[in-house]
């Protein structure tokens, strides 16, 4: 049930020409995100209260939880948007407390990051947009031009390049988001909440998207979002690139994809495991937030 | 038990006094907040990369923009200026001092203070309220998650812009001031255009000229800052964005009308030895 709308997926998107390149396989055993019982506090009071976590490489981990439970504070911390009161956050093995924030500046171009609401540059074009961080970082003008029209191709929104994100629908403008953040091909992409307020076909695609990155990029990813059927269809399924489609990951195709769940509760991890343990689990409490998850 | 009855036990209602310090402790903040602003501000402006392209962008918005105000507020302003003095000059026969008054009062407090409080009106609002819009749909977020330091791409062209746009209104709200002042004398006190502009030239040493041009550049910083400050500060979604426009203006009116007494009083200093 929960990947019927991952069955009934829409018409497959264009490769990128990295697709092509097979995933390379894992030669480090060394986590790509790791939070070493990590604190975070604000005048209201302390919301995170010591998290542990670990990221692999090509690992996705999924955030879920009620609405407050710090899921996007987590993915703040991990791109070193916000640092930690106590604790350690290491990313690609840089203690991200103890860097300045212009160290940070330069550490975060590691990283793509899809905020929940887009959070596009509004005065701005969508090619603009998509292209700041490489004319950010001086890359030739016509090589901009041709990323910015792969990842556009990419996202199947190409015909956008000249709009500015208010002529978008919600849809759309999440899509650009996730073509900007893939424009300087980061190892490692943070999406918050990104199917969020959105349609269920267009949360399809959005999640087809995801699925896509990880399984033919070998993006190392976290994703926070409170639908349930989002964080399982990335579970159960992967994307085929030779048939350039979704299908079940079967054990045919090399088992499971790694996917992780955490469930936030109170600042804490209330559970860490893979979908099945999370699906079969007893706990009271997680029986009924999947049950109010659902529904 | 006693846990239980301890949670029972409501908390404490803040006192009177612990108001009172929490808001001192919160403008005191404010303060450390905003030093620490202009002090980037000013690092960012002095160190590469400087963002040459938005920087004249700015320029167009703040000086180009804020022309016409200027322009206009400034003609009225000298007009009105021979309108009041010239019925005390008339009294004691001194009329041909109306142009040493014009351009004396103009060129030293009227110009950079009035042009400081209009382009305090205009940009500082827009500052606050374009920079509070981009902190409460995550822009400035996105800015620094892909790398860059909204303090270089978004403060230092506003401040740097502004600080070099100010000193330009002035000199032209002054020169229009003045035009607008001798079209007054001259159609209703009789005064000739030679007398009138050399009254108001002679009028002025170079003192005055300095202390007319530098507070320009004192006020460009405040509006900027104030404007900044106020937009990278806000909380509470778009009801924030309105309240930090409306304080972005306030903030920056008192505080040029404030400095202005202090600036008043070091270049009268440094001109005269004596700031009275």
């Amino acid at each position: 049930m929960l990947g019927a709308s991952i069955r009934n997926q829409p018409p497959p998107t264009p490769p990128l020409p990295g697709d092509r390149r097979p995933p390379e396989p894992v030669v480090t055993a060394e986590p790509v995100i790791s939070f070493e019982d990590v604190h975070l506090e604000f005048d209201e009071g302390e919301i995170l209260r010591g998290i542990n976590l670990q990221v692999m490489p090509r690992e996705t981990k999924v955030l879920v939880g009620e609405t407050r439970t710090g899921k996007t504070l987590i993915l703040k911390l991990a791109a070193g948007l916000l640092k930690p009161s106590a604790g350690h956050v290491r990313v690609l093995g840089s203690d991200l407390g103890s860097m300045s924030e212009l160290e940070l500046l330069a550490f975060r171009r590691e990283i793509g990051f899809v905020f929940q609401e887009g959070a596009l540059f509004d005065s701005q074009t969508v090619g603009d947009n998509v292209a700041y961080r490489l004319m950010e970082e001086g890359v030739d003008p016509d090589e901009t031009e041709a990323r910015v029209r792969e990842v556009l191709r990419f996202v199947e929104l190409e015909d956008t390049i000249d709009k500015l994100p208010s002529e978008l629908s919600g849809g759309m403008r999440r899509r650009v988001s996730i073509a900007r953040a893939l424009a300087s091909r980061p190892p490692i992409m943070l999406y918050d909440s990104p199917t969020a307020g959105l349609d269920p076909v267009t949360s399809q695609t959005i999640i087809t998207l995801i699925l896509r990155l990880r399984d033919t990029q070998g993006v190392t990813s976290m994703l926070a979002t409170h639908r349930l059927q989002d964080a399982f269809g990335l579970a159960n399924y992967r994307f085929d690139g030779p048939r350039n489609r979704v299908v079940p990951a079967d054990a045919t195709h090399g088992g499971q994809p790694a996917t992780e769940f955490l469930v936030l509760r109170d600042g804490l991890i209330y559970f860490q495991g893979q979908p099945e343990q999370l699906r079969n689990s007893r706990d009271d409490y997680l029986k009924s937030f999947l049950v109010e998850a659902r529904e | 038990m006693a846990s239980t009855d301890r949670d029972l036990i409501p908390a404490p209602e803040p006192s009177a006094l612990s108001f009172v310090v929490e808001g001192i402790k919160d403008r005191l903040l404010a303060v450390q907040d905003y030093t620490l602003l202009c002090c980037r501000a000013l690092a960012c402006a002095f160190t590469p990369p400087i963002y040459v392209p938005d920087t004249l962008e700015q320029s167009d918005i703040i000086g180009v923009g804020s022309l016409p105000i200027v322009l206009l507020t400034g003609f009225f302003i000298g007009m009105v200026m021979v309108v009041q003095t010239a019925a005390q000059f008339v009294r004691f026969g001194e009329t041909s001092l109306t142009g040493d008054v014009v351009s004396l009062a103009l060129v030293r407090e009227l110009g950079p203070a009035i042009t400081g409080l209009l382009v305090a009106g205009r940009n500082a609002s827009g500052m606050a309220s374009e920079l509070g819009s981009m902190v409460v749909t995550e822009q400035v977020d996105a800015m620094r998650a892909m790398g860059t330091d909204p303090m270089r791409k978004l403060v230092a062209p506003r401040v740097t812009a502004t600080v070099l746009m100010m000193p330009l209104l002035v000199a032209m709200f002054d020169l229009v001031g003045l035009i607008g002042g001798f079209l007054i004398s001259y159609f209703t006190l009789r005064i000739g255009a030679v007398e009138f502009w050399t009254r108001a030239f002679n009028a002025l040493q170079l003192s005055d000229v300095a202390q007319g041009m530098a507070k320009p550049f004192f006020f460009g910083f405040v509006v900027a800052t104030v404007g900044c400050y106020q937009g990278l500060t806000v909380r509470g979604g778009t009801q924030g964005v309105g309240r930090a426009t409306t304080q972005a203006v306030v903030v920056a009116s008192v505080l040029i009308l404030v400095s202005d007494f202090f600036l008043t009083k070091v270049a009268l200093f440094l001109a005269g030895g004596k700031a009275f």
